[in-house]
């Protein structure tokens, strides 16, 4: 089914510029693998060499850290949404 | 390139600085990029510095505050185009730790020195580059009425 992916601003270069991206999938992990597949540009800033997403990499269903419910296996529904964010910390 | 921001808001940025002290505070922008590729800021959004083991010297803005901001500002047409937070009793540089832990290329990241308790210097440092390239430049910061 499909689905929209929120995409931050620092990875908006390697998504055709696009802020809303619609991919087609039954789960957080297929919908990432549209996406990428889509945009093979994202993936190395989405994804380790390993293939997990980079420790600095936040993606939430709706309000939900995916972390939190079924990792790549949780389900989606046609009215979620899916939001990439970076981590935002520092300190002096 | 320039960060622009409202006085309203860059007077809210240095009030937040001031209301934490000692602790650090943080906070995202939210605004526009226009065709000269400066960032206008429309509106500061005040976050929770969730670093409560050492909120003195470290800032952290919970993700889901971040996912929050990021979809309400692309509904109203907007993005955001950069982050704040203060120093306090330290000057309003980037330390490696803020660099260590930025992310968001393109993007603004404000700093205020907070100096006993009172907004000291302001100053703004675009992130450049690739993760594994990454690094602070200073951008001017435009302050308009």
């Amino acid at each position: 089914m499909p689905i929209k992916v929120l995409i931050p601003t620092p990875l908006r270069p390697y998504a055709g510029k696009q802020s809303v991206i619609e991919v087609t999938a039954q789960t957080v992990g297929e919908a990432l693998n549209d996406l990428v597949a889509k945009h093979p540009d994202l993936r190395k800033h989405l994804f380790s060499e390993e293939g997990k997403l980079r420790s600095f990499v936040n993606v939430y269903l709706n309000d939900e850290d995916i972390r939190y419910l079924s990792k790549d296996a949780t389900p989606v529904k046609e009215t979620d949404s899916i939001s990439i964010v970076p981590s935002v910390a520092g300190g002096r | 390139m320039a960060l622009i921001v409202p006085q309203v808001a860059y007077e809210q940025i240095r009030k937040h600085g001031e209301e934490t002290y000692p602790h650090e505070c943080c906070g995202v922008l939210v605004g526009e990029f226009d065709e000269a590729s400066n960032k206008v800021v429309k509106s500061i959004v005040p976050c929770g510095n969730t670093r409560t083991d050492s909120p003195r010297n470290r800032y952290h803005i919970g993700p889901a505050e971040l996912v929050r901001i990021q979809r309400e500002a692309l509904l109203a047409g907007q993005d955001i185009v950069g982050f704040y937070h203060s120093h306090p009793d330290h000057p309003a540089h980037w330390s490696a730790t803020d660099l260590a832990e930025a992310h968001w290329t393109g993007c603004s990241y404000v700093i205020t020195s907070v100096e006993n308790g009172r907004a000291a210097l302001t100053h703004s440092f675009l992130l450049q580059g690739q993760e594994e390239s990454k690094s602070f430049e200073d951008e001017v910061l435009k302050v308009t009425a």
